[in-house]
């Protein structure tokens, strides 16, 4: 099935681009070639897929799969060296470095595995961040990333720095700072990668919520087939290429979960938390 | 984005590693202070010379006997006595560039009041000295040019010799023996302090020339040791040491193609040659003052190749959430031209200190230019762009992608 819609996108190659077809994100016939030395990476070897506005789409694969790539290609930090990619209608695969900087600043959030925050600088001066580049006010960009930390239930955090916060607040810091500039997308990489079940269905809930209220396209990347199926949709990438993309008939929903989890799990959950987090800044030094 | 958030972010991101920060300073702190306060000592120096000179008056020329030459012998400038006291009146006379000469017969010798004694320089001159030499009476008055043409036995002190010889006794009118010649003192002059080679230039006793001439002497001569000349402005000065040259040589009786029995020199080419000395020597202070601000550079340097590597991931957050190459640029060299500009800062306040400290405890003039300010904060904010400028545009070329990969 994959392989008939590669076929129909690569007939689609080199017409005009067409906008309004719903797809917020619509990539095209998408190759991307490494060269380091004499050695040629192939990462990606014609990717070609459509995203609607207000999806939930978990991206899996193994590693080497080059699901790294393409959703480094999707949150235009790279650019395809073959191929198109649309975003909104604007054909990105074009664009300067500085034009994609001033996308990933407007319409994209990011939320990386780990160590997302800037070391020894307040929660809210994270949040802050993207408004400082968006030329933001700086008495607006103080209420807005209160409110952005509020809704992610961080409110009296603001003044922490990420040393003092556990791994579960820490990606939620990053959460609220990837929609503190009322982008059209999140893009999460392994968002609970280093956090433990009570942690990852917290945020996993708040990327629930943000794509259910306020209908923001959700892209995570994991390896976690629990986690993926939080999603609606999940594609699966091997060898470059889109192997499956199938919608999820009936997604974990990360409330249910938190609910039914006990609540003395939920103090264990809080102890482990600040342990793996201590243990994850050891390794970094 | 605003310079003042830029600035802002800068000055956090300096505030995480204080230590780091500070010492990163103090190689622009020590720069910048040494300049200042070398360039402060030389022009200190520069301004005394200036000074000194200035003092004795760039319109004075000075006429001095020429040099010998006995049997092929040449003797010392000066020997030859061939400088008369009717040579300085023709000057005065026919010259019309200069203004007033007068001419100088020096002695040393033993004076006495009372039981007290002292050994002033002894200066024989005429009337006009006060006029040349900017003389000031404090007490009584000057000799007249009658004392002159009469020889006559009357004496003006200099403080020094005033204060130590009179001890407190009112000396104008009092009579004080000089080689055991009584003589009378007419007036005390205004001190003048020290001479620019630590000379006391109050520990002179003046009498008319003519009176060294003809009672002071050995043997009565009429010539003088040497005189001064001024004119009405410095740029006379040419024309008038033109002038007494021609004259001299015709009283002289000197040929075509014979050489000059005398020198005329100008003050003013000795303050040239003076200025050109302190000027090398605050060159030669300021530029090793600047290589030690050259190392406090390659010191910004390092640091910001350290912070920018350790930074890396940093860097990349930034990017992935919209900074522009630019913005990350501009980020980094602010905080470098932040470190040079607040160490360039300490530094002139330092070095300024520094500099009055030395004057105050050494007693050398210190001149703190604003000139040698202006000039060493501006190489200090040169200093911070040259040195921050690679490392920034390393930072800013990073590879969104490698660097959010970096841990």
């Amino acid at each position: 099935m994959a392989d008939t819609v590669q076929q129909a996108m690569v007939a689609l190659e080199g017409a005009p681009a067409a906008a309004g077809d719903g797809g917020v994100l619509r990539l095209e016939g998408v190759h991307r070639i490494y060269r380091t030395g004499e050695v040629e990476v192939h990462a990606l070897r014609g990717v070609s897929l459509s995203i609607a506005r207000g999806e939930f789409v978990a991206i899996m694969g193994p590693s080497g799969s080059g699901k790294s790539t393409l959703m480094n290609i999707l949150g235009c930090l790279d650019r395809p060296t073959r191929g198109r990619y649309w975003m909104e209608g604007t054909d990105v695969s074009t664009l300067s470095r500085d034009e994609l900087a001033d996308i990933r600043n407007r319409r994209i959030g990011f939320v990386f595995q780990s160590l997302n925050l800037v070391p020894r600088t307040s929660a809210l001066e994270n949040v802050e961040l993207p408004m400082v580049y968006a030329g933001v006010p700086v008495p607006e960009q103080i209420e807005r990333a209160r409110a952005a930390l509020a809704s992610v239930g961080l409110t009296g955090k603001e003044r922490s720095l990420p040393s003092q916060l556990s791994g579960g607040q820490q990606q939620r810091v990053a959460i609220a700072r990837a929609l503190v500039n009322r982008p059209t997308m999140i893009i999460a990489d392994e968002p609970t990668g280093n956090l433990d079940t009570h942690s990852s269905e917290e945020v996993m809930e708040i990327l629930q919520r943000l794509n259910q209220d306020s209908k923001l396209t959700i892209l995570i990347v994991t390896h976690e087939p629990d986690i993926a199926h939080h999603a609606q949709r999940l594609i699966e990438i091997r060898d470059g290429r889109v192997r499956q993309d199938a919608r999820i008939q009936d997604p974990r929903q990360a409330a249910d979960i938190l609910a039914s989890l006990p609540e003395e799990e939920e103090a264990i959950g809080e102890v482990l938390d600040h342990s793996e987090d201590r243990g994850s800044r050891a390794e970094s030094q | 984005m605003k310079y003042w958030t830029i600035l802002k972010i800068a000055v956090r991101a300096l505030n995480r590693n204080k230590l780091r920060s500070s010492l990163t300073l103090l190689g622009i702190v020590i720069g910048v202070g040494a300049v200042i306060a070398m360039v402060s000592l030389g022009q200190g120096a520069q301004r005394l010379v200036e000074e000194q000179i200035q003092s004795v008056g760039t319109n004075v020329l000075f006429v001095t006997p020429g040099s010998r030459n006995i049997g092929g012998a040449q003797m010392g400038a000066g020997a030859a006595g061939t400088l008369s006291d009717q040579d300085i009146e023709a000057i005065i006379r026919e010259c019309p560039a200069v203004v007033a000469a007068t001419p100088m017969v020096n002695s040393r010798g033993q004076m006495i009041f009372g039981d007290q004694n002292w050994a002033p320089q002894i200066i024989g001159t005429n009337e006009l000295a006060p006029v040349v030499r900017d003389w000031k009476v404090a007490e009584g008055e000057f000799f007249t040019d009658a004392d002159v043409r009469a020889a006559a036995r009357v004496i003006v002190l200099g403080k020094t010799v005033a204060d130590n010889l009179l001890q407190g006794v009112d000396p104008v009118g009092q009579m004080v023996r000089v080689r055991n010649l009584p003589f009378r003192v007419v007036g005390v002059l205004t001190p003048k302090g020290q001479s620019m080679m630590g000379q006391d230039q109050d520990d002179i006793a003046v009498v008319p020339y003519t009176t060294v001439q003809k009672k002071m002497r050995a043997q009565a001569t009429a010539s003088i040791d040497n005189a001064m000349v001024s004119t009405a402005s410095p740029a006379d000065s040419r024309l008038a040491q033109d002038q007494i040259a021609q004259l001299l040589r015709q009283r002289h009786n000197l040929r075509e193609g014979e050489a000059d029995d005398f020198q005329v020199r100008n003050l003013s080419d000795v303050a040239a040659a003076a200025e050109q000395i302190t000027t090398l020597l605050t060159i030669f202070l300021g530029s090793i003052a600047a290589i030690s601000l050259l190392v406090g550079g390659i010191g910004i340097m390092n640091i910001m190749l350290v912070s920018v590597t350790e930074r890396t991931r940093e860097i990349g957050i930034r990017m992935a959430v919209g900074a522009r190459s630019g913005q990350i640029r501009m980020q980094f060299l602010t905080e470098s031209v932040s470190l040079s500009l607040i160490g360039g800062l300490i530094g002139v306040l330092l070095g300024s200190g520094g500099a009055f400290a030395i004057s105050r405890i050494l007693g050398w003039p210190t001149f703190v230019s604003p000139l040698a300010v202006s000039v060493s904060f501006a190489f200090s904010a040169a200093v911070g762009i040259f040195f921050g400028y690679y490392p920034a545009h390393r930072a800013a070329s990073l590879d969104p992608i490698e660097a959010l990969r970096y841990e």
